[in-house]
């Protein structure tokens, strides 16, 4: 089998396993006065230590959560809560149109039914939002609730330069929130130096646990909690720790950062060997995103695991029904609740046609990819899309 | 042979899968998205394709260990099926979408699309036996949907598999059982799958709105009173005319003319025909040679009756039935058949029926 789909989920780090296997054999609630819960506090604010310092964040700053749906919806919601609170003027969302639908549908939520109005960022045609469109959607400022502009696209891997629209948003006074979930350990991410308000990070695309996510939000960020309860994590995410997966979620991160200036021009040489092999076999293919040696503020502006690749005249879910038959696992994008693919969001919002959004896949890479694996993937790929050319659009 | 297996969700395509994965074939499995709407929920026997009966489907599929996918036919489903049936009514006709998804949908785009990426057959949980490219009824009188696959040709049965047809429903439900599928016992489907409520006149006035016009006695000439559009009658119906008339004998509906918006309506005497004329046939095999002598099913779940088939005028046929039938609604399929007790009755192939 060879798994191109490390965006979706990477495996498991072996050290994280053996991490979270040590507390599942121990009993103690994080919050309990005696000393099994005392003892298990101490391995969650271990490591919340540990996430903080891998990241540029203070300790105070972390939040652990239930994964990046959850910090997303949290940032999105809690922040607009709080500023409207503060200010009623304050109802503005300034969101790009390429966000992960956590975002997106928490806003379009807000927008439905707690009255909201959303302001879409215009994008460049790579994905990126430029400090100027930023600007652009700000004005002054004073009826804006929170940005969200995600650091790195899950779909087309786009990097923009989260600092640069924080010190914008800053400008106008109007805190940012920034989905990094797949950023981390791709890109470098400092929390403190990016500037940011708030940002959403999850344990299993970094070799962590699934179900396990943090939210780092600044100390004077204004944030209503989505979970009340038992006041845990600053009061403003209830709910017992969970301490095996927060120290998954802690061992993947400093584990993932540690290795990431070696994994990434690891993994550039081999996703700009995967391109090259495609475009040399299939020369009508088009690369989306912006181009593989993009820079951005002296750091990569494309991550360095993905390669998002459209094939004219093919449908995306015939070609991943056709790879998946000769065990190549990789990704369409998005699909609906019933399983139907949809033409990416992502492709539309940069103003791609339709064939071209929906003719289109994601390969991504991480930490357990070989040559072996972009090998497989040369090797099939022509007549699989010759195959599926023939099958059509069927629409 | 690489199979693509169908999967509604339901039980029987279930079971169809999992006796093609047995035969040792390389089996994927799909569900078709044919509802636009499909957040849909299903309840009871009624709608398909809901966002439950994908979950259904892949849960059989994951079990199986086979591939599954779900396939957007919404847009052909709704321009080839749903379009169609609502047109068929506006012309005073009584289509059936099963038959012409069967045809259009199942056997033309899902298979077509299976053939260009590679696969050999579509296997599908119909009750009907195919063998050496011969389609038959069901061994199960009761479920047999050979009716709603006389529309196929040879070229499309040479790509269908139904493993279902020499066996009974309840057998495909025990075996369903025996395999732990949740979908054993889910409840059979009857209605229309884009009609959930199963109000088809009232899905129709949604579509046409209401186009009132006269019901017409056919001995007389009387208009017996109004009605809000004649795509709420069908040729032979009985209930709902919604007129009365002094002799209490029941009337049935005759003839709709749709220019006029003319229900005729009349008595039992009147209503039955012995001729039925049909367009240009399909065959489900080598034409067979005229005059024929064979037996005719008129409507999805009526009873065969014997005729006498010879050609008709521009390209159609004509059935000779050995005794009068009520009912024989235009835009209904004549499904031929060569009676066999003992492989089971071949099906012939079927011409649509004319006014």
């Amino acid at each position: 089998m060879t798994y191109l789909d490390h965006a979706a989920t990477t495996p498991v780090l072996p050290e994280v396993l053996a991490a979270m296997t040590e507390q599942w054999g121990r009993v103690g609630n994080a919050s309990s006065l005696h000393a099994s819960g005392r003892a298990a506090r101490r391995v969650a604010e271990q490591s919340r230590e540990r996430l903080a310092e891998a990241l540029g964040a203070r300790p105070s700053e972390v939040l652990f959560t239930g994964g990046g749906t959850e910090s997303d919806n949290l940032a999105v919601k809690g922040i607009y809560w709080a500023r409207r609170e503060a200010d009623s003027r304050r109802r503005r969302l300034v969101i790009s149109p390429a966000e992960h639908h956590a975002v997106l549908d928490s806003a379009e939520w807000l927008a439905k039914h707690d009255g909201a109005e959303i302001t879409w960022l215009g994008l460049e045609p790579t994905g990126r939002v430029t400090p100027a469109a930023l600007a652009d959607a700000l004005g002054d400022g004073s009826d804006v609730a929170v940005v969200s502009v995600m650091w790195a696209n899950n779909e087309i891997g786009t990097v923009s330069d989260v600092a640069a629209l924080a010190a914008v948003a800053h400008d106008v006074g109007v805190p940012v929130h920034t989905d990094a979930v797949q950023a981390v350990g791709q890109v470098p991410v400092d929390f403190a130096a990016s500037g940011v308000d708030a940002l959403t990070l999850t344990g299993h695309k970094l070799g962590g646990p699934m179900g396990a996510g943090a939210l780092l939000l600044r100390r004077d960020a204004e944030c209503m909690p989505l979970l009340h309860g038992g006041g845990q994590e600053r009061d403003v995410r209830s709910g017992t720790l969970d301490v095996p997966a927060i120290v998954g979620l802690a061992v993947a991160a400093t584990t993932a950062v540690a290795a990431r200036p070696e994994r990434a021009v690891r993994l550039a040489a081999l996703r700009d060997r995967l391109v090259a092999g495609v475009l040399e076999q299939l020369p009508d293919a088009r690369l989306n995103g912006a181009p593989l040696d993009d820079v951005l503020a002296g750091g990569p502006g494309r991550l360095p695991g993905n390669a998002h690749l459209s094939f004219p005249g093919a449908e995306g879910d015939a070609l991943l029904m056709l790879l998946d038959a000769r065990g190549i696992e990789c990704s369409t994008g998005s699909a609906c609740s019933a399983g139907v693919a949809r033409p990416s969001h992502v492709l539309t919002a940069i103003g791609a046609e339709a064939d071209r959004a929906r003719s289109s896949l994601r390969f991504s890479l991480g930490s357990t990819s070989t040559d072996a694996d972009v090998d497989a993937l040369l090797a099939v790929v022509a007549p699989v899309v010759e195959r599926a050319r023939r099958a059509g659009t069927g629409r | 042979m690489r199979v693509l297996a169908a999967m509604s969700g339901g039980v029987d395509s279930a079971v169809a899968a999992a006796l093609a994965v047995d035969a040792g074939h390389d089996v994927t499995g799909v569900h078709l998205a044919l509802s636009p709407d499909r957040q849909t929920l299903r309840s009871g026997a009624r709608g398909c394709c809901s966002v439950e009966d994908a979950h259904d489907a892949r849960r059989v599929a994951d079990e199986l260990g086979i591939p599954f996918y779900v396939w957007d036919l919404a847009d052909r489903f709704r321009e080839d099926v749903v379009d169609d049936f609502v047109a068929e009514y506006a012309a005073g006709r009584t289509p059936n979408p099963c038959l012409r998804c069967n045809e259009k949908i199942k056997f033309t785009a899902v298979l077509d699309r299976a053939r260009a990426l590679d696969f050999d057959a579509v296997v599908t949980g119909h009750h009907a036996r195919l063998a050496d490219g011969r389609l038959r009824r069901s061994v199960d009188a009761a479920k047999d949907q050979s009716y709603v696959l006389g529309v196929l040709t040879s070229q499309q049965l040479a790509g269908a598999l139904f493993p279902l047809g020499s066996m009974t429903k309840d057998r495909v439900r025990a075996i369903a059982a025996e395999r732990g599928f949740a979908v054993a016992t889910k409840p059979d489907s009857h209605d229309i799958c884009f009609i959930p409520d199963g109000d088809t006149r009232g899905f129709l006035t949604r579509r046409l709105g209401a186009r009132p016009g006269p019901v017409v006695d056919a001995a007389t000439g009387a208009t017996l009173g109004t009605h809000e559009g004649t795509h709420g009658f069908t040729v032979g119906q009985r209930r709902g005319l919604g007129v009365a008339v002094g002799d209490q004998r029941p009337r049935y509906v005759l003839s709709i003319e749709p220019v006029s918006r003319t229900v005729t309506v009349g008595t039992a005497d009147l209503a039955g025909v012995d001729v039925v004329r049909t367009g240009p046939p399909t065959w489900t095999g080598p034409a067979p040679r005229l005059p024929l002598r064979a037996e005719v099913q008129l409507r999805a779940h009526g009873t065969a009756v014997a005729c006498e088939v010879t050609a008709g005028v521009d390209g159609g046929l004509k059935l000779a039935l050995a005794e009068p039938q009520r009912g024989v609604a235009p835009g209904q399929s004549a499904v031929l058949y060569a009676p066999d007790p003992v492989l089971g009755d071949l099906v012939l192939g079927q011409g649509t029926v004319r006014s």
